[in-house]
């Protein structure tokens, strides 16, 4: 790919974004608008990670992608050699050995720390936008602080259903100021949004930039009557027994038996790395695959 | 045109911008820590942290301001040949570089309630550049840092506007530091 | 016992090489080339270049082939092509009023100056299915005539001098670039006219016809539909003036809509502009009606609420690059979403059938 530039994008539109990516970390969870390019992979499948993510890639990084927690599902892998090629950057799949960290619906279990960036891959930017379809109301709505809607959301959800029905892409308020869409990570997620490493947000069809400084306040909604809880499915994990992580359910047989396994793959092979074996699981060998 | 004008950019625009971005994006999002920006060299009085960050962040989208100090013809033209950006007045820039001092910080544009990022972001160029000074808290830290400014009542009344507001990077030779607008600061008393 | 599945790179891999062979398909058949798609599936190409935002038949024509004629894919090929394209600037706005018109038609006088010319259209074509063409393609030369050199000019500017057309004043200013800087709202004309004009064609013709057909209706006429080549210039600052740097073929589609007046504008017609790259006259046309339908707040008439008059709808939902990576990704893995959905229904159901079981 020596046709095109370093990480792809024109050098004029990584200034674009690289100045959008600092108004962002300045206004944390604010929504920064930015020029949106067509990347040559589909909207919807991380043209907003993939450009926030050629913008900050240096050649001196290692670069891990994951999707769903895994490195090897194929959206992931298909990122992770885009910029394998165009950035020539080193790869992993270890947490502690990333210095960017793409991500799409999920937060390594492995805390970050302040020298690691993770960027988020954004379908709907926008957390007003399933109460408030247009843009221009949304807008107004945050500039005026005008989050009624969404409470109100939230507490219909209680008297109707006794708890908050939404589990993932759940609404968090940054800094006291602004409420920001995670992206689709499960709500068991939102207490690592405070962390030490730098947090970029990308939407590339919504065309939005924003961001989360390291150590800054994000509070999920909630009430004071019903408090945010992070939940997962009540199981350890078969492949290497974690009880503090969040899990995919496999069906295993036609009679649709179930069982639980680290979403975080990277997460899990640590664990079994180190001696853990879950209930299903069997020793670790490095050549399985 | 001046040989100086041609000269002092970056060798490698896609990599040493790509490096000096990381300095200034780690900065600003962890304001208190000072960092290495190399790479371009400039005409004085610009350092070459200033110069840096004009390469890396400044194109003929961003109007740039330059306080009277820096506003020469070697600085003008070193602006316009490596990145195009044309020179304004305070309140259309984007960009502007200058000593504390001199920049007309109620002229700039702070962004708007619906848009709060259309604000300048002032390079600020320090004598000095340390560790130690005013103590500042806010996103980016971990409980407090402490960062030499050159005052702290104008930052003050800066995070107040906030979401609106200017955003600072401070360039000293070849280092900077950044206070975004979120930062809280208070001068420590001298025991 | 249970070995986590892997194997996404090999899969791609393997994925990639099938699509290839697919794409050529038998190949006791002859491949197609690049030109014969250029010049025998002329309209495709068009599609392709008009929604893709590039003039370039050659890479149009090589899009449609790479993607097996799927035209969205194509488009989609040309578009990520296009952004990596250096700018050197803008050309000036082309002279429509100048075009070598290969069709000519208006639905709302007989005749006029330049004439109408029918030119190579399928309207009257009776749409039976041509045997021989699965035999043979091969026809003879159709008759031919010299170059009309006098000038066309616009039917609209008949109607302008006598004032009965609302008149659109020239703006000087340099219209938004909407791949170069993010849609904000409320947009201006120009930037709507960008909008619809590489939109996808299947919406932008069902917008049209729902206007047509009550939601938002506005009473149009096409005034003149036009369809031939201009040339492009391009002011070049270090010579002083504007030097022709080719040729393209357009097509040009003006409203003329019935008007009672509001309260702010006279009673008269109105207007609804389309201009799309190439031969694409459906696609010109129903941009003139969704254009007249948008302008709703300009000419002070009231917004009925219909789908056609809601710029921030019909921005939001024309590209079918936007609409088709993001309707698709719902096909990429969303377990840990789904995950957590599942643990909330079954915990929202345990409470409910928990409540169920205490009321027995
Ligand atoms: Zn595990």
């Amino acid at each position: 790919m020596t046709d095109y530039n370093f990480a792809y994008l024109d050098e004029q539109t990584k200034r674009m974004i690289r100045r959008a990516i600092l108004k962002g970390l300045a206004i944390p969870g604010y929504q920064v608008p930015f020029a949106s390019r067509e990347m040559p992979m589909p909207y919807g499948w991380g043209t907003g990670g993939v450009q926030v993510s050629a913008a900050v890639l240096t050649p001196d990084d290692t670069f891990k992608v994951i999707d769903q927690g895994a490195d090897d599902t194929t959206n992931a892998v298909s990122i992770r050699r885009f910029f394998e090629k165009t950035a020539g950057v080193a790869v992993t799949e270890a947490t502690v050995d990333a210095s960017v960290i793409q991500t799409r619906h999920r937060i390594p279990e492995q805390d970050l720390r302040s020298d690691q960036i993770l960027v988020y891959q954004v379908p709907i930017p926008e957390p007003l936008r399933f109460l408030e379809p247009s843009e221009v109301e949304t807008r107004k709505m945050h500039s005026l602080e005008e989050y009624g809607l969404m409470h109100v959301k939230l507490y219909e959800d209680i008297s109707q259903h006794g708890a908050i029905a939404t589990a993932y892409a759940y609404p968090v308020k940054v800094e006291g100021r602004y409420v920001m869409d995670p992206s689709p990570i499960p709500k068991f997620d939102n207490p690592k949004l405070n962390m030490a490493g730098i947090q970029l947000f990308g939407a590339g069809r919504e065309q939005r930039i924003y961001a989360v400084p390291p150590y800054t306040d994000v509070v999920s909604l909630d009430f004071d009557d019903y408090p945010f809880e992070a939940s997962k499915a009540d199981h350890a994990c078969d492949l290497c027994g974690a009880e503090d992580s969040y899990l995919d359910e496999l069906i295993v047989d036609d009679a649709g038996g179930r069982m639980f396994m680290c979403s975080d793959t990277d997460y899990c092979a640590g664990r079994r790395k180190a001696g853990c074996i879950g209930a299903q699981g069997v020793p670790y060998q490095e050549d399985v695959a | 045109m001046q040989t100086t004008t041609l000269m002092g950019g970056f060798v490698n625009a896609p990599l040493d911008s790509a490096r000096a971005f990381r300095q200034i994006m780690t900065a600003v999002a962890q304001p208190g820590i000072i960092n290495d920006a190399v790479g371009a060299t400039p005409p004085a009085p610009l350092s070459v942290a200033a110069g840096v960050v004009l390469l890396t962040l400044c194109d003929p989208d961003t109007p740039v301001f330059l306080t009277a100090e820096f506003d020469t013809d070697d600085v003008r033209a070193w602006i316009t040949f490596h990145t195009g950006a044309p020179l304004v007045d305070a309140a259309k820039a984007s960009f502007a570089v200058g000593s504390w001092g001199d920049l007309p910080i109620t002229d700039f544009a702070i962004g708007t309630s619906e848009y709060p990022d259309r604000s300048a972001t002032l390079i600020v160029e320090v004598a000095s550049l340390n560790p130690e000074g005013a103590e500042l808290r806010g996103p980016g830290i971990k409980g407090k840092a402490t960062l030499s400014l050159p005052e702290t009542a104008a930052f003050q009344q800066n995070t107040a506007l906030f979401p609106l507001g200017l955003d600072f990077v401070f360039t000293c030779q070849n280092r900077l530091a950044a206070l975004p607008r979120t930062t809280k600061v208070n001068a420590i008393k001298v025991s | 016992m249970y070995v986590a599945v892997k194997g996404g790179e090999k899969a791609i891999d393997n994925a990639h090489a099938w699509l290839a062979e697919e794409r050529r398909g038998d190949t006791s058949i002859a491949e197609l080339s690049v030109s014969q798609i250029r010049e025998q599936l002329a309209l495709a190409v068009n599609r392709v270049m008009a929604e893709g935002s590039l003039y370039d038949p050659d890479l149009a024509a090589l899009a449609i082939k790479q993607s097996r004629g799927d035209l969205i894919e194509a488009i989609f090929l040309i578009r990520a092509y296009r952004t990596t394209l250096p700018r050197f600037g803008g050309s000036n706005p082309v002279d429509t009023e100048q075009m070598i018109c290969d069709r000519r038609v208006s639905a709302t006088f007989k005749d006029a100056p330049g004439g109408q010319v029918l030119g190579p259209t399928f309207d009257y074509t009776h749409r039976l299915l041509d045997f021989k063409l699965a035999a043979d393609g091969e026809v003879p030369q159709a008759p031919s005539a010299e170059i009309a050199q006098a000038d066309t000019p616009h039917i609209m500017s008949f109607l302008d001098r006598e004032n009965l057309i609302q008149t659109e004043p020239e703006g000087p200013e340099t219209p938004p670039d909407l791949t170069r800087s993010p849609l904000e709202l409320p947009a201006t004309r120009s930037l709507r006219l960008q909008a619809l004009t590489r939109g996808d064609e299947g919406f932008i013709l069902g917008m049209a016809y729902s206007t047509q057909r009550g939601y938002a209706r506005n009473h149009a006429f096409v005034a003149e539909l036009r369809i031939g080549a201009v040339s492009v210039e391009m002011d070049i600052p270090e010579l002083g003036f504007a030097i022709d740097i080719g040729e393209i073929t357009l097509t040009e589609c003006e409203t003329v809509n019935q008007f009672k007046g509001s309260k702010t504008e006279p009673p008269q017609f109105t207007r609804g502009y389309g201009l799309v790259f190439g031969m694409t006259e459906r696609k010109a046309i129903s941009m003139a009606l969704v254009d007249r339908a948008l302008r709703w707040k300009e000419l002070g008439e009231d917004n009925v609420g219909a789908p056609a008059q809601d710029e921030e709808f019909v921005l939001y939902h024309a590209d079918n690059i936007q609409a088709t990576g993001f309707l698709e990704h719902i096909k990429l893995p969303h377990y840990v979403d789904f995950q957590s959905e599942l643990e909330l229904i079954r915990k929202l159901r345990r409470a409910a059938m928990g409540e169920q079981e205490a009321v027995e």
